[in-house]
């Protein structure tokens, strides 16, 4: 384990802790902010440069918008000392008897011992040839998903006229 | 000749290779990259800051000829009678608010209240890493994903501006900074087209590599900027006009119309984070020239490849075109009145976004039939491709006036 | 660098984070950043396999971290639209609340 990693991996894992239990949500939104550069920091430093840039150019500049937008949308009437969660013991033994299953999986088996090889020539001009060649059809499909999530979030959340 | 004007346009990169063979021999690795990293950092933080000081009088100077007023013309250097036309304003400007009182409202949040302007300062000043200023002089050369870091980095500002107008406690700063996102996700989209543009001509996202494909000549000296064709004419245009939205400029400052809502988002800010807030927003308007320089007009290059203009250092060339953008956007803010919301958001999603979509067909089409269509027939017809859409999409947002009836006047 | 194993451990933490978040929270809001949490980690190992593998060539696990972004992005669009209209129905963003469909 390097330093640098073991900088931005605490900084995603403690920013997302954050992001799960603090109480006041923009504080949670904005935590989640953090896990999400963090986890732009890891793609880069496993040589993903394009993906970890996308990551943050969709998720802290889009994603991260639309929730607090949505959170302050929502929040003006919400009583303030409401429980956040009724009985969180079930939920919290059912995640880290998850995690200890996946961590004992991980560390028991051979492949977390690989090591990486030299720093795999990647650019950006074949990813975009994969895209229009190899993967042509999930991204047409994608563009399709796409137009039409935009299209059903415009309708569902268009205010309904009033009469109707 | 020649020779020393080339020694000249490389003085900064020689003057950091002289600096950095200073060290001694046995300096560990990660230290020389330190240092070298400080040594490129250290002319950004001090030529754009100081850029922004020189605006600022510059600005309010020039608005004031525009408004028939005089404008600063009383400090100059301190302790002395030479007055600089006011020039010395920015100093004592920056006195003033290094020692104002910093107010917190008692009900803001302290801590995000703390953060925001820290965290809209970084991002922009991280812009600059990837902007090429001269031949050779680009701090961070990322040649696959140049470009999308500028990008990307530049969208993490909405999220400040929102923890400063949230965090605030006041509905004024809430109004600013919700004004502020919606404008700058909306503007945003024509933005990352128009200069899409440009990738798709140049074939790369590194920004010394859109540089580098400015070099060919025409007729043996004019220098093929992209502005010189029907679509990158077009497209600089579109992309100064989203710059100005997502700098928050007049006439889209609608996120700090101080007639409405005071000064937007940083309306509870006061002494050294308001001056933050003002050097953050003056940065990223560079910032943001710095990439339609880059991108459209030909980065470094001069116009021509003649003996008085290649004369000039690269860098020269990169700071005057800057300046002179920069002359620009002060000239539109004395000239246009502000927006208002809803013109604001239908001009992006109906003007701009199809306008940069048809301009990525024209440019397709220009790239495609550079061998079949000779030049004087190509360049007529991919206009016209451009100039009717915009005559036809501009149709909706002539103002209907109507003639005036005065029903008790006559 | 670090081996496979820390990265592995860094998304299963995320994610079983994550599915603490989505379990115990009753703010549909949290629930839905607990979910993007959860595809979040999914995308880490996706990018943390295609880096290890024997054929980084040939870009598969950064081409499914791509989609998965894609997707992610449209998931929260269409999430918090159907949050925002829940809420102007029943007054509340709380999902325990929301149970007009019970018998």
């Amino acid at each position: 384990m390097t330093l640098p990693f073991a900088i931005i991996a605490g900084l995603t894992v403690g920013s997302a802790v954050a992001a799960m239990s603090l109480r006041n949500m923009v504080h949670c939104a904005l935590s989640l902010v953090l896990t999400f550069a963090g986890l732009a920091g890891l793609y880069l430093q496993l040589n993903a440069e394009f993906v970890g840039l996308t990551q943050i150019l969709v998720y802290v500049g889009a994603v991260s918008i639309l929730i607090v937008f949505a959170i302050l949308l929502t929040r003006s009437t919400e009583p303030k000392d409401e429980p956040s969660t009724v009985t969180p013991w079930v939920g919290i033994s059912v995640a880290v008897g998850a995690f200890l299953t996946m961590a004992l999986a991980v560390l028991a088996s051979p492949v977390g011992k690989r090591i990486a090889a030299p720093a795999p020539e990647v650019s950006v001009k074949t990813l975009g040839q994969k895209l229009m060649t190899d993967y042509v059809l999930p991204l047409e499909v994608m563009a399709l998903l796409l137009t039409a999530a935009m299209l059903g979030a415009v309708i569902i959340a268009m205010r309904e006229k009033e009469g109707k | 000749m020649a020779e020393l004007f080339a020694k000249l346009d490389a003085l900064p990169v020689t003057l950091k290779h002289l600096l950095l063979g200073l060290l001694p021999g046995a300096t560990p690795e990660w230290l020389v990259a330190v240092v070298s990293a400080v040594l490129s950092i250290t002319p950004i933080l001090a030529v754009f800051p100081l850029m922004f000081a020189l605006t600022t009088v510059i600005e309010r100077k020039g608005l004031g000829r525009i408004q028939n007023r005089i404008g600063p013309n009383r400090v100059g250097i301190p302790l002395t009678d030479i007055r600089l036309f006011g020039f010395g304003q920015f100093i004592a400007d920056g006195i003033k608010s290094l020692i104002k009182e910093d107010v917190v409202p008692r009900a803001a949040d302290k801590v995000v209240h703390f953060l925001a302007p820290i965290a809209l300062l970084i991002p922009v000043l991280l812009t600059y890493s990837v902007l090429p200023f001269g031949k050779n002089m680009v701090p961070l050369d990322l040649p696959q994903t140049g470009l999308l870091f500028f990008f990307a980095v530049g969208a993490s500002t909405e999220l400040s501006v929102f923890m400063a107008g949230w965090s605030s406690r006041n509905k004024y700063s809430l109004l600013g900074a919700m004004r502020a996102i919606a404008q700058m996700v909306s503007y945003e989209i024509p933005l990352i087209l128009s200069a899409l543009t440009v990738v798709m001509i140049a074939g790369t996202l590194s920004l010394p590599g859109i540089v580098e494909s400015q070099t060919e000549l025409k007729f043996g000296f004019l220098y093929t900027w992209h502005l010189f064709t029907p679509w990158g004419l077009v497209g600089f245009f579109l992309f100064l006009t989203a710059a100005a939205a997502e700098a928050n400029r007049t006439p889209f400052d609608l996120p700090e119309a101080e007639s409405e809502i005071i000064a937007g988002y940083f309306t509870e800010y006061s002494g050294f984070k308001f001056a933050i807030f003002f050097l953050a927003e003056y940065l990223g308007l560079f910032a943001m020239c710095g990439l339609g320089i880059t991108l459209f007009l030909g980065g470094w290059l001069p116009p021509v490849k003649l003996a008085p203009f290649t004369w000039v250092p690269s860098w020269c060339w990169f700071l005057g075109k800057l300046s002179a953008l920069i002359v620009l956007f002060i000239w539109l803010r004395g000239t246009l009145p502000r927006l208002r919301t809803d013109q604001l958001m239908g001009f992006a999603w109906k003007f701009l976004l199809p306008m940069t979509l048809i301009n990525l067909v024209v440019a397709a089409l220009w790239h495609l039939s550079a061998n079949s269509i000779p030049l004087v027939a190509r360049w007529p017809l991919c206009f016209a491709m451009l100039a009717i859409p915009y005559w036809l999409l501009g149709r909706g947002f002539e103002a209907k006036f109507t003639k005036r009836e005065y029903r008790f006047a006559n | 660098m670090s081996p496979l194993w820390c990265y592995l451990t860094v998304s299963a933490l995320l994610f079983c984070i994550g599915l603490a978040g989505a379990l115990t929270r009753r703010n549909a809001i949290m629930v839905l950043i607990g979910i993007e949490l959860m595809l979040n980690s999914a995308n880490l190992n996706f990018i943390a396999f295609w880096r290890f593998s024997e054929t980084p060539e040939t870009q598969t696990g950064l081409m499914f971290a791509l989609f998965s972004i894609a997707i992610a992005a449209a998931e929260a669009a269409v999430g918090l639209a159907l949050i925002i209209t829940i809420y102007r129905h029943f007054r509340t963003a709380n999902v325990d609340k929301v149970e007009e469909m019970k018998g």
